[in-house]
């Protein structure tokens, strides 16, 4: 492993830009400083992994780059927009256009078709149901899920419905996918597999963001960044293949 | 959001909790199905009432002994409720004394019994003058009403009620039979055509005879001049206001009071009944319309509670719809549709149960029940809109929920 540093006039404009990020907590009268000030960059195409043991700020930092939550102080820019000062129905949209998640419990809606949960991204960006159809089995065959658009999730095997939790990530052409432990409920032939999903994605320039405490999960990487008490470890480290 | 999404997210979060779904519009469904019913009801009450004052005659004036201008109900020197008498009868038929009277009936009852071979039947017995089917508005289903020789003559004729002919005889095709009244022996000339019930007394239970057969060979009572009650059928309802005044007139004149106030008879116009009467049934609608409300007020609490517990139950799904980008318009829209979805849904079913009551009863009741459509169309849109009224809360905490918060609940 190397310690990289890059030349901002290289590359292309960061996806993410997070500059003196805190995040304070208040619980009563407890202060708790879940970001003590976090400069980070990633780029188009990148492969990122944020790792920490838990209490380590990770979460949080994990809402942050997903819009979920907002920054106390500091600055993030998503894509060339600044999301800190966003109010909520400003995040809902950045949410709907810039990310795609994917959960550890996958979380997908029982009462809808593989189809139908791949396509609720695009029912909140106001698509055309024709369209949103058509976006979604091509989702889903660039999983391999093609077959199975008709299947409720619990007619699925964990690491299918995973699949179709990634499908639904990509159908909005986000600007990161963010994924949040998602080989955390699977075993170890189904995580392999969705690793290897994530792997294919980078390679066709996706630009993903896993979130992890497993070492061997983060090591699939391109850079990994260490969170300890709310701040990097370090600088992002660069995973030599 | 298109507004046809939104719709569908709604109507498929009802679809998936089908049981839950029933049960909170039960609720709703029957608040409007009484709703429905009780306005009905109410309404039809009304109904009966003013037929049955019409059927009267709305040309009628009523004249009845005793004053209602005295606490004690009754004045002057004839004795008690036996201040009216043939002679007025006879004073207000006069074109000269009361010129917008069209016709008079004079009536003296008197609860007896008919016999007829071994059946014998109770009824009241009332003495009248012939131009009682005019002004009483009554017809003949069977024969003639007595004439002017049977009147004059206080002949042995009698004419019998629908009712009272059935209960007597079996049948109303009677005309000729003969019935037995403390001995005395009259011929059936005529049956009254059905005429409905009034309050607690039926008109069909009824018999007429001559007032003669009456005062001299049936009534025992020993006042032979009193009447019960004299009806004055005014020239039309435009002379209804003059007849009265002038049979006021003429009464008091003929029982030498001077003044109004002092009356010993009552003139009432039939209009007033029908007033009070309606007035009466519309304070019952309201009345039964008012718990009808509380009934949809339970409803509209049993759908916030449900929504309530709904949001609490799917805030995972909240949070993740966040997360996908649903801003909080999108989520409370959702929840609301809902709300006004269940309201809709369980005002129609309402709707149906309460019409469906509303046909089945009245032969059960023996009560009309009017179904209105403004009561329908209006219960349907109140319905609606408690669900959206009970739905704002439950929408609103929703809508408040923070993505990730919701998210981690498990």
């Amino acid at each position: 492993m190397t310690v990289i540093t890059r030349d901002p006039l290289d590359v292309a404009a960061p996806v993410i830009e997070l500059s003196g990020a805190r995040k304070t907590y208040h619980t009563g009268d407890i202060e708790f400083e879940a970001l003590r000030g976090i400069d980070c960059r990633i780029f188009p195409g990148e492969y990122v992994a944020i790792v920490g043991p838990s209490g380590s700020g990770k979460s949080t930092l994990m809402n942050i780059l997903g819009c979920l939550d907002v920054l106390t102080s500091g600055r993030y820019v998503l894509a060339g927009e600044d999301v800190s000062q966003m109010d909520e129905v400003a995040l809902a949209s950045a949410r709907n256009r810039r990310i795609g998640f994917v959960f550890q419990q996958f979380h997908l809606l029982s009462s809808l078709t593989a189809l139908g949960n791949v396509e609720l991204p695009l029912v909140y960006a106001g698509v055309a149901p024709a369209e949103r159809r058509e976006r979604a089995m091509v989702a889903l065959q660039r999983v391999g899920l093609g077959d199975k658009s008709r299947n409720h999730p619990g007619q699925l095997s964990g690491g299918q419905q995973q699949r179709v939790a990634i499908a639904r990530a990509l159908v909005t052409e986000p600007a990161i996918v963010l994924a949040d432990e998602p080989t955390g409920n699977l075993d170890s032939h189904s995580t392999r597999d969705v690793l290897g999903m994530l792997d294919d994605l980078h390679a066709e320039g996706s630009t993903i963001v896993l979130i992890t405490h497993e070492s061997d999960v983060a090591a699939r990487a391109g850079t990994v960044y260490n969170v300890t008490d709310g701040q990097f470890v370090g600088a992002g480290t660069e995973i030599a293949k | 959001m298109r507004p046809a999404d939104l719709l569908a997210s709604s109507w498929r979060a009802i679809r998936t909790h089908k049981m839950r779904s029933a049960l909170t519009m039960l609720g709703i469904v029957v608040g409007i199905a009484s709703v429905v019913l009780t306005v009905g009801l109410g309404l039809g009450t009304q109904k009966d009432v003013s037929e049955q004052i019409a059927a009267l005659g709305s040309d009628l004036l009523i004249v009845s002994p005793g004053s209602s201008t005295d606490e004690s109900g009754m004045r002057g020197g004839f004795g008690s409720g036996e201040t009216l008498t043939l002679t007025d009868a006879d004073a207000l038929a006069s074109e000269v004394a009361v010129p917008d009277a069209a016709d008079v009936a004079p009536e003296k009852a008197s609860s007896l019994s008919l016999e007829y071979g071994e059946s014998n039947w109770t009824t009241d017995v009332t003495g009248t003058s012939t131009s009682w089917p005019e002004v009483r508005s009554r017809d003949l289903l069977y024969g003639s009403f007595f004439t002017e020789d049977d009147a004059a003559d206080g002949a042995s004729v009698i004419v019998l009620g629908a009712e009272t002919a059935e209960e007597l005889f079996g049948t109303t095709s009677v005309v000729g039979q003969e019935v037995t009244i403390d001995g005395e022996a009259l011929e059936v000339v005529g049956v009254l055509a059905e005429a409905g019930s009034s309050g607690e007394t039926s008109l069909d239970d009824i018999a007429v005879v001559p007032m003669t057969t009456m005062v001299e060979r049936l009534d025992d009572s020993g006042n032979s001049e009193s009447v019960d009650t004299i009806y004055v059928k005014a020239a039309s309802s435009d002379s209804l206001s003059a007849a009265s005044q002038e049979t006021t007139a003429l009464l008091l004149n003929l029982h030498g009071i001077a003044s109004a106030d002092d009356a010993d008879f009552t003139v009432e116009v039939q209009d007033s009944l029908l007033d009070a009467a309606t007035s009466v049934y519309e304070k019952l609608t309201v009345l039964l319309t008012g718990i009808a409300a509380l009934a949809l007020l339970v409803g509209g609490i049993g759908v916030m509670n449900i929504m309530l517990v709904s949001v609490t139950e799917r805030t995972r799904e909240i949070g993740l719809r966040k997360a996908l980008g649903a801003a909080p318009a999108n989520i409370r829209n959702q929840f609301l549709i809902e709300a006004m979805i269940l309201g809709l849904s369980g005002g129609a079913v309402g709707v149906i149960i309460g019409v469906g009551l509303a046909l089945a009863l009245p032969s059960v009741l023996g009560s009309t029940i009017v179904v209105s459509g403004l009561a329908l169309v209006v219960s349907v849109v109140v319905a609606v809109g408690i669900g959206a009224i009970f739905g704002v809360y439950p929408a609103a905490r929703a809508a408040r929920l923070a993505p990730i918060d919701a998210l981690r609940d498990q």
